[in-house]
């Protein structure tokens, strides 16, 4: 069945929207009627493809992991979003993303960020362009991604503290919002995951999908299949499995096999467990709502205040998740597992010791799926997990968890 | 018809005092409202604490926090609305993020308003392209969705957001959040006059409104001006949040206490 959501305002079903103040809305339709103008636009088009080629060195690998396959049994490759500049996917997005703000003749850039990995990737790009840019990160994602902070500053960003809340993704998030209202007429938005308002979702999706439809064209390659007139189908792999903070690395991978007989899985992050109240496991624990400008499922209490969620890595650290994963949790078309903070971290030392490469802590939730017992992986299955980000900047967290001094 | 309606049939200068429903304590909230009816108010905007106010800036988030911290929820918030209704006919306006509503059912909580006595409802995470469902739903009940326009709406949103919702808009009267800096004087009268100009219904401003010489400058442009950080400003160091509320609205409503 063609896949083709959301409808022309936003919705994924009952999910999406823009749900914004009325200031908002002007900025947020002119970006929406801009966004289906270079959709389609082969000089946008190519701009942004040439960027992503030589500014962050894409095509990204997709690498057989031959230690952990023979361990685990069945075969599985490495999409190795880790290797983009900045070091996570987040470019592929933040690049997309500042030149539709150039072509609004935006000056001043903001974002929120939770890991600071879209801080770094946002702060890259607008050194890149020449706009100033304002990062807003919580007060506690702070302190345990001060490397990436250090990083903001030094490409000329300024990095805000925000201490309301939770003090982390979620608040960032408030508080780059009431920036936006207040500065709507120079500045823009540059929002980091597929959440916020329509037509964010979507284009963020879309510049992710970049990751989706190399890995279609990789994995055929590397399986070797020459069908230069298309006259075998591609080969599929069986399972695609990516970490849900808001869901951009995810459904950047999945996007592009929705049409296609393949597994899907999302992994969140499960903190101390789903049945503690430290979770963050918004797909698996959440209730229909409204926030940052979306209605999705929502970690909320009874009389619908958000919930404080938890989870070691900073980037998988908020009670939503992008109204398009709601929908296709809801359609039954993804499906949504967790994985404890204690399974992330064994995740990141397996793959640092067993493939030489370490994972970010977010991507180790999704590494953590292939040794969850009940997985419902078969013995010879072709398994790709996104690997979106690396893990340098996790290394003082896993020193801490593992009781270690640097 | 609705007791907003009614008020708002002849022009005269109006003071519409916010309040955190809750804050800073459950147990003045009744007496709250009636200390600013007794000083002058023309109706009252209680606001529904939500967690994620991002269109608030801190005084009111703060405000919110210690309301939720106090055990506030929709459904007390509709109990005292139903005590205020014993002893007052003055309107009542509902201020409060979608979230919550969601929550506890949109149905449910439009029907349990009109039980209640509540006269209005302002949701600024609402705007038109998200309202209609619930716009229709209250109408079909004689209460008022107010819908918000802002500095940077088209004339042609003026309209059609006032055809929509017949009775009363909101103008916000800057670019931002509760809290802020009022707004220059001469792009607000510009603004208004627009408003005036396009809107088919009355309409009240709020936003950066702090003393009473902003109230008489507002009521000249526009059909009544809100008052909310300022109160809740004034609440914050105060251990007689009632005697406060009246002396402060007061002082907006006739210049002195
Ligand atoms: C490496 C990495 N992976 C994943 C995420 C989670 O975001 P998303 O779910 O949008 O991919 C982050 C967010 O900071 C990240 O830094």
């Amino acid at each position: 069945m063609p896949y083709n959501q959301p409808d022309s305002r936003g919705h994924f079903e009952e999910f999406g929207g823009k749900y914004v103040p009325e200031t908002l809305i002007p900025a947020i339709n002119e970006l929406d009627r801009l966004y289906s103008e270079v959709k389609d636009d082969s000089a946008f088009q190519d701009e942004l493809s040439s960027l992503l080629k030589h500014y962050s060195g894409r095509p990204t690998p997709l690498y057989f992991a031959r230690r952990i396959s023979e361990e685990l049994g069945y075969n599985i490759y490495l999409k190795r979003e880790d290797l983009n500049h900045t070091g996570a996917h987040k470019i592929n997005n933040a690049l997309g993303q500042i030149l539709l703000a150039k072509r609004m003749g935006k000056t001043r850039i903001i974002a929120e960020t939770g890991a600071g990995m879209h801080g770094v990737a946002t702060a890259t790009v607008a050194a890149q362009f020449g706009l100033e840019c304002i990062v807003y990160m919580g007060v506690e994602d702070i302190q345990r991604q001060k490397l990436n902070v250090f990083k903001m500053n030094l490409l000329g960003a300024e990095v805000r503290p925000v201490s309301s809340g939770s003090k982390t993704l979620k608040d960032a998030t408030n508080e780059a919002i009431r920036d936006w209202v207040t500065h709507v007429e120079n500045t823009y938005y540059l929002i980091g995951s597929v959440v916020g308002p329509h037509p964010y979702p979507m284009m963020v999706r879309d510049f992710q999908s970049v990751i989706g439809r190399e890995t279609k064209e990789q994995y055929k390659e590397l399986l070797n299949i020459k069908s230069p007139n298309n006259e075998f189908p591609s080969p599929i792999p069986d399972i695609l499995v990516a970490c849900v903070g808001g869901g951009s690395n995810a459904i950047g991978m999945f996007y592009p096999f929705l049409e296609d007989e393949i597994r899907l899985v999302g992994v969140e992050a499960a903190g101390l467990g789903v049945k503690t109240n430290d979770h963050a496991a918004t797909m698996t624990k959440g209730e229909f709502g409204v926030l940052h400008g979306s209605a999705s499922y929502l970690l909320q209490t009874k009389d619908g205040q958000i919930k404080l969620p938890h989870s070691v890595s900073a980037g998988l650290d908020y009670p939503g998740v992008g109204p398009e994963h709601s929908y296709l949790k809801s359609a039954g078309r993804v499906e949504y597992v967790s994985a404890t903070d204690e399974e992330a971290i064994q995740s990141f030392q397996w793959l640092s010791e067993k493939e030489g490469i370490l994972p970010a802590l977010e991507s180790s939730h999704a590494l953590a799926f292939l040794k969850q017992r009940d997985n419902n992986i078969q013995d010879g299955e072709n398994v790709i997990v996104c690997l979106s980000g690396r893990g340098d900047k996790d290394v003082h967290t896993v020193a801490d968890y593992l009781g270690k001094e640097i | 018809m609705n007791r907003i309606q009614k008020i708002f049939q002849n022009r005269s200068e109006k003071v519409i005092p916010f309040l955190t429903a809750g804050y800073p304590t459950k147990e003045s909230a009744v007496e709250m409202v009636m200390a600013a009816e007794q000083a002058g108010a023309a109706m009252v905007e209680l606001g529904m604490p939500f967690s994620d106010p991002l269109a608030d800036g801190l005084i009111i988030q703060e405000a919110s926090q210690i309301a939720i911290e106090n055990g506030v929820n929709i459904k007390w918030i509709l109990e005292t609305v139903s005590n205020i209704r014993m002893q007052s006919e003055m309107p009542l306006v509902l201020m409060g993020y979608i979230n919550p509503i969601i929550k506890y059912g949109v149905d449910k909580f439009i029907i349990d308003c009109k039980n209640a006595g509540v006269d209005g409802l302002i949701i600024p995470d609402l705007p038109p392209e998200e309202a209609e469902e619930i716009v229709k739903m209250a109408q079909n009940v004689g209460i008022c969705i107010i819908l918000l326009v802002a500095p940077n709406t088209s004339d042609e949103r003026i309209q059609e957001i006032s055809q929509m919702v017949g009775v009363l808009i909101y103008c916000v009267a800057i670019l931002g959040i509760t809290g802020g800096q009022g707004a220059n004087e001469n792009e607000l009268k510009k603004y208004l006059k627009r408003v005036e100009k396009f809107s088919s219904c009355p309409f009240v401003v709020g936003f950066g409104i702090k003393e009473r010489v902003d109230v008489i400058e507002i009521n000249k442009m526009a059909h009544g001006a809100v008052v909310g950080s300022a109160i809740i400003e004034q609440l914050k160091n105060s251990d007689e949040p009632v005697k406060t509320i009246g002396d402060y609205i007061k002082k907006l409503t006739r210049g002195t206490e």
